[in-house]
C-alpha cells in the first residue's frame, strides 16, 4: 500500500446539492450560488455572523470547509503550523472583480468599496478558512483551466513527504457568474488506524471529483 | 536532496528593462514613483511608478506584433526572454516547468475603455499562461500562482520544491502586474495610497506607491548551468497564514513569525541581510518589525525597495528576491529610499544608506491581504 496520506473525507458542494463522504446531505432546489449556500448555512445551524459579508467564492469555500471539518477536531490534532490549505479554480476571483469593475465604470459615480475590493483575490478564501480554524500551515493558490488531480497530488504530496504539513485540505472552488462548483478533501499522512478511508492518490482524486453523490 | 541554482533573472520597472539598469538606479539613488497624469488610469493625477507604454512596445516588437498582446503579456514575453537569454536552458524540454506569479494579471480587459478589441476571455490567468506555453513552445502546461502579495515569493519557493523533489529539473519562474483603474481604485477606498514616493519604515509614512513591472528568475539543479558565477541557491522556504484578519496584518506578526522560524529551523548559517516586504503602510512596517524581532533578526541589516518601484503585486517577490540576489553577488546592500528616521515600535536595523557588505545568507519576506506570509533564503 501507498502510505503517502489518506483522504479522510471529501464535500461536494454542486447543482443544488451537498455530498459528504459518500452521503448525500443536503439537496434543495438548483438555484443561484449565493442562495444555496445561505440554504445550507441555515440548515446547518452554523453560528458565524462573518460569513454573511463573504462573496460567494469564500461563502463556497468555507462551507465546504465548514462541513469538511466539522465534528472532526483537526485544529486539535495536529500542530496548527503542520495543516496547510492548497486550493485551485478556473476564474481566480473574477466574479468579485466584475463587482468591483461596476463600482468604477461610470466615473462621474464611482463608488469601490473596500469590503469588496478584498475579495478581488482568489487567495481571501484561504485566509477565511484559517481564521475559522485556526489553522497557520502552508498556503497555496492555483488558477487552472480545469480541476487537475495530478498536479494537485503531486504538490499536496510533496508537501506531507517534506514534512511541510501533516494535514492539508486541498480541492477545487470555483465560482463564475452563474457557475459554481467546490469540492474540498481532507487529506492526512497515513497513520496505523486509517483502515477505510480512500488512499491518496490522483486516480482516487478524480473519482471522487467526478461523482454525483 | 538536489540543491537549487539560481541561474539567470531579469528585472522589468520603471527604471529599466534589464536587471543592470535597475540596479544602476538604485545606486544612483533614483526612484521610479512619479505624478502621473493618464486619462486612461484615472482621471486625476497619481502617484505610482509606470513601465512606459512605448518603450515596452518596442522592446516587444523584436519579438512579436505589439498589437496582438496586451501589455501584461508583453512585460512577461520580453522579462522570460532577456533571461533565457543569458542560459542554455530551452523551454521546449521535457523536465522545464513554467512558474506565472500575479494577482490580477489581465485585468485592465475588464473595462470596455482599455479592453481594445481583446477578447474577455483573455483575462482568465491560465490563459495568460496558456499563450505563454504557445509563444515559448512549452512541452508542460505550466503552474498559476495567485496568492496576493506572496505570489512572486510563494512561486519561488514552490519552484524550488518542485526541482529538489526531482518533479522538474529547471523551473523559470515569472511574475507581474500592471497598475490599473482597478487597482488603483481599490487600493484607494482603503486609504492606503500615499501622496508622493513612499516611505518604508520611516515615522511619516502614510501608506504604499502601487507600482508595475515583471520579473523572471531560474532555477536549476544543474549545478554546470552556474558555472562562472557565485554559486547561489534557492531554498528553503515556507508560508504561513496569520489565521486572524483578511486585510489587516496580525499585530503580533504570527505567520510571518512562523514562516521565518520555520525557514531559518532547516539552516545553520544565520542570516545576513532581510528583504523586507515593507510596503510602507503603518500596519504593514510595524508587523514586520514584529515579527523580525520575534525571529531574533532585530540586529540584520533590513531594507525595502518598495521607495524605488513602489509595490509591484504579483512582481515584488521576485523582482525584491532578484535585487537581493544581486546585492549579495554584488557584496552591496542598497539604501531603503524614502527612510530617514525609524518609525516602528521594534527597532530592526533598516539600511539607511547603501554600502558595501559581505552577503552569505539573504532572507526574503513577504505578506499579504488573506493574512498569507511568506519567507524564502537563499545562499551563496
Amino acid at each position: 500500500m501507498d502510505n503517502s496520506g489518506i483522504i479522510r473525507d471529501y464535500v461536494i458542494l454542486r447543482s443544488g446539492k451537498v455530498v459528504r463522504g459518500g452521503r448525500e446531505i443536503f439537496s434543495g432546489a438548483d438555484i443561484p450560488v449565493g442562495e444555496f449556500l445561505t440554504a445550507v448555512y441555515k440548515q446547518f445551524s452554523i453560528n458565524y455572523p462573518k460569513f454573511y459579508k463573504m462573496d460567494n467564492l469564500c461563502k463556497l469555500g468555507f462551507m465546504a470547509a465548514e462541513l469538511l471539518l466539522r465534528d472532526k477536531k483537526t485544529e486539535e490534532s495536529f500542530s496548527p503550523d503542520a495543516i496547510g490549505i492548497v486550493l485551485s479554480n478556473r476564474a481566480s476571483s473574477l466574479d468579485t472583480d466584475r463587482n468591483h469593475q461596476r463600482s468604477i465604470l461610470n466615473r462621474s459615480e464611482y463608488f469601490p468599496s473596500p469590503s469588496v475590493f478584498v475579495y478581488t483575490l482568489a487567495n481571501i478564501v484561504i485566509g477565511e478558512i484559517c481564521i475559522r480554524f485556526k489553522f497557520f500551515g502552508e498556503n497555496a493558490f492555483f488558477i487552472e483551466e480545469k480541476f487537475d488531480a495530478d498536479r494537485l497530488y503531486a504538490y499536496v504530496k510533496q508537501l506531507l513527504d517534506d514534512n511541510i504539513v501533516q494535514c492539508c485540505v486541498t480541492g477545487w472552488v470555483e465560482v463564475d457568474g452563474d457557475t459554481y462548483d467546490g469540492v474540498l478533501y481532507l487529506v492526512e499522512k497515513t497513520s496505523p488506524d486509517t483502515d477505510g478511508f480512500a488512499i491518496f492518490d490522483p486516480g482516487n482524486l478524480t473519482e471522487i471529483f467526478s461523482r454525483r453523490s | 536532496m538536489r540543491n537549487v541554482y539560481v541561474i539567470s533573472d531579469n528585472i522589468i520597472s520603471s527604471l529599466g528593462f534589464t536587471t543592470e539598469e535597475n540596479l544602476n538606479a538604485f545606486k544612483a539613488g533614483q526612484t521610479g514613483i512619479k505624478l502621473h497624469e493618464e486619462e486612461r488610469i484615472s482621471p486625476s493625477a497619481f502617484w505610482a511608478s509606470l513601465v512606459d507604454r512605448d518603450k515596452l512596445a518596442g522592446a516587444f516588437s523584436y519579438h512579436a506584433d505589439p498589437s496582438a498582446y496586451t501589455r501584461f503579456e508583453q512585460l512577461l514575453i520580453c522579462s522570460i526572454q532577456a533571461a533565457l537569454g543569458n542560459t542554455a536552458i530551452t523551454l521546449s524540454g521535457e523536465r522545464v516547468l513554467f512558474i506565472l506569479s500575479t494577482t490580477k494579471g489581465n485585468i485592465d480587459l475588464l473595462d470596455p475603455k482599455t479592453r481594445a478589441g481583446f477578447e474577455e476571455r483573455r483575462i482568465y490567468l491560465w490563459h495568460t499562461a496558456q499563450l505563454v506555453k504557445r509563444f515559448f513552445n512549452l512541452h508542460n502546461t505550466p503552474l498559476v500562482v495567485s496568492n496576493a502579495c506572496i505570489s512572486g515569493a510563494l512561486a519561488i519557493i514552490i519552484g524550488a520544491r518542485l526541482i529538489r523533489s526531482g518533479h522538474y529539473d529547471h523551473v523559470v519562474v515569472s511574475g507581474g502586474d500592471l497598475v490599473t483603474e482597478f487597482v488603483l481604485t481599490g487600493f484607494n477606498s482603503f486609504l492606503s495610497l500615499c501622496t508622493g514616493p513612499c516611505r518604508p519604515f520611516d515615522r511619516d509614512r502614510q501608506g504604499l506607491s502601487l507600482g508595475e513591472g515583471a520579473g523572471t528568475l531560474i532555477l536549476t539543479s544543474d549545478r554546470g548551468l552556474a558555472a562562472g558565477n557565485d554559486e547561489i541557491t534557492a531554498g528553503p522556504g515556507y508560508s504561513s497564514n496569520d489565521a486572524n484578519h483578511i486585510s489587516g496584518p496580525s499585530r503580533t506578526g504570527e505567520g510571518l513569525y512562523v514562516a521565518v522560524r520555520r525557514t531559518l529551523a532547516l539552516s545553520d548559517r544565520g542570516v545576513d541581510y532581510v528583504s523586507a516586504h515593507g510596503t510602507a503602510t503603518p500596519y504593514n512596517d510595524e508587523m514586520e518589525s514584529v515579527a523580525l524581532t520575534r525571529a531574533g533578526l532585530q540586529s540584520v541589516p533590513v531594507n525595502s525597495y518598495k521607495g524605488y518601484w513602489g509595490h509591484t503585486l504579483g512582481a515584488a517577490g521576485i523582482i525584491e528576491s532578484v535585487a537581493g540576489i544581486q546585492s549579495m553577488r554584488q557584496n552591496l546592500l542598497f539604501n531603503t529610499l524614502g527612510y530617514t528616521h525609524l518609525g516602528v515600535t521594534h527597532p530592526i536595523a533598516v539600511v539607511d544608506k547603501t554600502r558595501p557588505a559581505s552577503i552569505k545568507t539573504f532572507l526574503k519576506i513577504a505578506s499579504g491581504f488573506g493574512g498569507c506570509n511568506a519567507a524564502l533564503l537563499f545562499n551563496k
